[in-house]
């Protein structure tokens, strides 16, 4: 898994079916400075996130199975809310 | 995923048995705010994408996890088509601007 | 890109809002080194089952059939990156050619 933070919203209505009722966000990877790493993504919401929070989320396949009822075509899916970092 | 514009489309008679009566689709990757990159894709269509339209390109084995492409041997499949982008407060792509 | 990546433990995440398979779990933020113990870029973020802390070198996993093996999931859970080992010494022996 790796930080990101949420910068934008992207709306579809024509999609994946299983994409359906899912939120699609412009999320950019961060290290714990929020330093960005690499290039802004897509990425599913399964956590009821907002612009601006800081997020973690997992990619690759496993980003197919935040939803219990069906697998989904995602390969980044933001799986929780960041309330504070300690370092 | 990805953003990307779709670009072209390809045509090929022989290629493997899963992707026949499969679209092909050449699309450029996009940045946030929906500005062209130097890196270009083939990209299954599983949504009914057209030229020019600004698509979510999913890569990987997820790419095999939408509704019609368990068994076929694809890394990136077009999943969605774009309405419109907000970044960083601004609305920065609206479909039927056509931009 | 590899499974199994040695890295420093830089912090720990709190998170209330969250998937199910995170509930009850330490989350912890990692930072790739280099044999020599040299800071990487690329943080990652962890669950921590050894009981690690700030500062340590640990082993991490980063595979989601691992992870969900290790944690004894039933299925198979949105994650990927666990904490499965606290590093104790690393010995590098530099062979003269």
């Amino acid at each position: 898994m790796k930080l990101g933070k949420v910068l934008g919203k992207v709306w579809a209505t024509v999609k994946d079916p299983k994409l359906e009722g899912v939120k699609l966000y412009i999320m950019q990877p961060i290290d714990e400075y929020e330093k960005p790493m690499g290039k802004a993504l897509i990425a599913v919401d399964a956590v009821s996130s907002r612009e601006g929070d800081i997020v973690y989320w997992v990619g690759g396949a496993e980003a197919t199975l935040p939803f219990k009822d069906r697998q989904i075509p995602s390969d980044a899916s933001i799986v929780g809310l960041v309330d504070r970092i300690d370092t | 995923m990805e953003l990307a514009r779709v670009e072209g489309t390809i045509v090929s008679t022989i290629k493997a048995d899963g992707l026949k009566g499969r679209k092909l689709l050449l699309v450029n990757l996009l940045s946030p705010d929906v500005k062209p990159t130097d890196n270009y894709l083939v990209a299954i269509d599983s949504v009914g994408a057209g030229s020019g339209e600004v698509v979510i390109v999913v890569r990987g084995s997820s790419a095999r996890q939408t509704s019609d492409l368990s068994s076929v041997p694809t890394d990136s499949s077009i999943v969605a088509i774009v309405d419109s982008i907000e970044f960083k407060g601004d609305v920065v792509f609206r479909k039927e601007d056509g931009n | 890109m590899g499974i199994m990546f040695l890295c420093e433990v830089v912090g720990s995440i709190v998170s209330t809002i969250k998937h199910d398979c995170y509930q009850g779990k330490k989350i912890m933020l990692v930072r790739p080194i280099s044999p020599d113990k040299k800071m990487q870029n690329g943080t990652m973020v962890a669950v921590d089952t050894v009981g690690a802390g700030k500062g340590e070198i640990v082993l991490v996993a980063a595979e989601g059939r691992s992870a969900s093996e290790i944690l004894k999931f039933e299925s198979r859970m949105p994650m990927r990156s666990v904490i499965v080992g606290i590093v104790d010494k690393i010995q590098i022996n530099r062979f003269k050619y």
